[in-house]
């Protein structure tokens, strides 16, 4: 293939990435936004959502999309209210400390892999893909004088990745609109950025906490569902995640929404990309690098306007 | 004050004299255990130096370990060094990367200072790998037991392993000690309690805790060293995150801000994963329920809740 097609596929691989860390480090950013903690254990919510949607997927039975919207409903609830229920009777209890919590979600992180690893087992599995149709792209190439359209042999995507960049756009517009236009959104800015002044105004602050928590593990959850069916369920799987999201965070500004989808897409984009081009151990070095040094340098993140 | 130090005293000195003596009466498979717990112990100190005595949480100690470790067997692996050069190597790594780790990651405090070292360690375990050509990666290498005698004696021996895996406990212990007596240890327990007000005092806040930064992650180094002399091999798995997290378990359950509390932790987690991978392939549950539990109910960890309850006087 040539240079031309090649760098498009990889943008397209590149962007379904995106696409999932989106989703993934919104929830991440949502949680250290408002509640002011970061919650380690967030990848494992990730790989729940995975493994949920295969139990989900293969205990509906029937065709593949009825198993796989069921998933697409129910994983990123019951992770949802896991999630909620772990803030409830741990991290309230160290009263959102902000090294304590890290200390504690570190706890959950080891609790829920390993208790994934003794119930589902170490074996990676698949979901099958709701519809998958191949779809060739063609590209332009000029040819005696004249352009023309041609299909180059191995550039294809397929639909479901196509509709998983837009599901991802859909979510994220929901995220916006149920924090800027609804109630409950209106509440949790409010405790956002002021949690003394919400608490005197009424708003049960710990409630927002549970239901904050919930809300960003359930969007890693949904995250997974989305990616099962091109990766597959392991229990594992959440490391990359985790620091993926971590890395979008940190370089989209520590809270900062619009600053995390930007970098989401940014690093999801070169990542695809860098690891056409270079080993992706030595691709991971120079990202981890570049996070540590963007916070040591620049805590407010490349697109952030407020101090950590 | 001077009784306390008196009991202080005999307290540190009867654990060293026990852990001297029980070596005659154990069985062999435990005399190993409690060998590499004593090492372990070392960088459990270490640690605590950084977070139980200045009250900065690092993620990223693994880093130190394995700059300890990895100095060490290279020069032997690459350099056909004499273990105690060697050694030395392993500190000198630890000390470097432990003084530019600092610089940088002092800038940031709170979160951002845990996220920072993390990262950075992250980065240090994957150049390991990345240099798979002299590290073997993920796989390791082993030190022969030709290269492990040090001064005539040979190492990989039970008994010579144990005593110094304790040499070196000891003198883990020991520093901690003495620092606390010095007036930089009670800077830097000064800084813990309210950082701001040690700065108001003039204390040069920055190169206090660079000081700790150092001083732990030379204590880590050394005993990453030591590790990979003793027990012969070095891998990247020493690296990991979870060799960042384990010295952090540790030190919370033993009791951070206790000269004590490192031992007591490695020793009572060790046992707790020995006993529990004997269940379960999942061990890894044990140590995440302990941490949970830990936070949630022993802040102080154990030797804290001793001192909090009985004797006032633990250093």
């Amino acid at each position: 293939m040539e240079f031309g097609p090649y760098l498009l596929l990889a943008s397209l691989e590149g962007a379904v990435t995106a696409a999932v860390l989106a989703l993934t480090a919104v929830g991440l950013s949502l949680v250290f936004g408002v509640m002011r903690v970061v919650n380690v254990a967030h990848g494992e919510f990730f790989m729940l959502g995975a493994v949920l949607a295969w139990w989900i997927a293969t205990t509906v039975g029937g065709h593949p999309a009825l198993g796989f919207a069921v998933a697409l409903v129910v994983a990123p609830l019951i992770v949802g209210v896991l999630a909620a229920l772990a803030d409830m009777t741990v991290l309230k209890r160290v009263a959102y400390d902000p090294e304590r919590t890290i200390v504690a979600t570190i706890g959950l992180l080891y609790i829920i892999q390993q208790v994934t690893l003794m119930t589902y087992g170490p074996e990676a599995r698949p979901v099958e893909p709701p519809f998958n149709h191949r779809l060739a792209i063609p590209w332009i190439e000029r040819v005696e004088g004249s352009w023309q359209l041609y299909y180059p042999w191995g550039l294809s995507t397929t639909s479901y990745k196509l509709a998983v960049i837009g599901a991802a756009a859909v979510v994220l517009l929901g995220v916006w609109a149920l924090l800027a236009r609804t109630r409950i959104g209106l509440v949790m800015r409010a405790t956002q950025l002021d949690r003394d002044m919400a608490t005197a105004f009424g708003i049960p602050v710990e409630r927002v906490y549970a239901l904050v928590f919930g809300l960003g593990a359930a969007l890693a959850a949904l995250g997974a569902v989305l990616v099962v069916p091109i990766q597959q369920a392991h229990y594992l799987m959440g490391g990359d995640p985790l620091l993926l999201s971590f890395i979008v965070v940190i370089i989209g500004g520590l809270g900062s929404l619009p600053g995390t989808v930007a970098a989401a897409i940014l690093i999801g984009l070169s990542d695809g990309i860098i690891s056409v081009f270079f080993s992706p151990t030595l691709a991971k070095i120079i990202a981890t690098l570049l996070v540590a040094l963007v916070l040591v340098f620049r805590p407010q993140g490349l697109f952030g306007t407020r101090a950590a | 004050m001077n009784e306390g130090l008196g009991k202080s005293a005999a307290l540190h000195v009867g654990l060293i004299v026990v852990l001297a003596a029980i070596q005659f009466v154990l069985p062999e498979y435990h005399q190993g255990n409690l060998a590499r717990i004593m090492v372990l112990a070392g960088y459990a100190a270490g640690y605590n130096i950084l977070f139980g005595y200045t009250g900065l949480l690092s993620l990223g100690h693994a880093l130190f370990f394995a700059a300890g470790m990895y100095g060490m067997g290279l020069s032997i692996r690459l350099l056909d060094a004499a273990p105690a050069p060697a050694l030395l190597a392993g500190l000198a790594a630890g000390a470097v990367v432990s003084l530019v780790i600092g610089v940088l990651a002092l800038r940031t405090a709170g979160v951002a200072f845990m996220i920072v070292t993390l990262m950075f360690a992250q980065a240090g375990y994957l150049t390991i790998l990345l240099m798979g050509a002299y590290t073997r990666g993920d796989e390791g290498f082993v030190i022969s037991q030709a290269q492990r005698v040090m001064w005539g004696i040979d190492l990989s021996d039970p008994v010579n392993r144990y005593y110094a895996a304790l040499i070196l406990f000891a003198a883990c212990l020991l520093v901690t000690l003495r620092l606390l007596r010095t007036r930089f240890g009670r800077a830097l327990i000064a800084i813990r309690e309210n950082e701001e007000r040690a700065r108001m005092l003039g204390y040069d806040v920055f190169r206090l805790k660079l000081g700790a930064v150092v001083i732990s992650g030379t204590m880590s180094a050394a005993s990453g060293a030591a590790y990979g002399l003793l027990f012969g091999y070095a891998g990247a798995g020493f690296a990991s995150v979870q060799y960042s997290i384990f010295p952090l378990l540790w030190v919370l359950l033993g009791g951070a801000g206790t000269a004590l509390g490192p031992f007591v932790g490695t020793l009572f987690m060790f046992y707790l994963i020995d006993l529990s991978s004997g269940l379960t392939t999942a061990y890894m549950l044990v140590a995440g329920v302990v941490l949970v539990l830990v936070t949630l109910f022993a802040p102080q960890g154990l030797a804290g809740e001793l001192r909090r309850r009985a004797w006032r006087w633990l250093p």
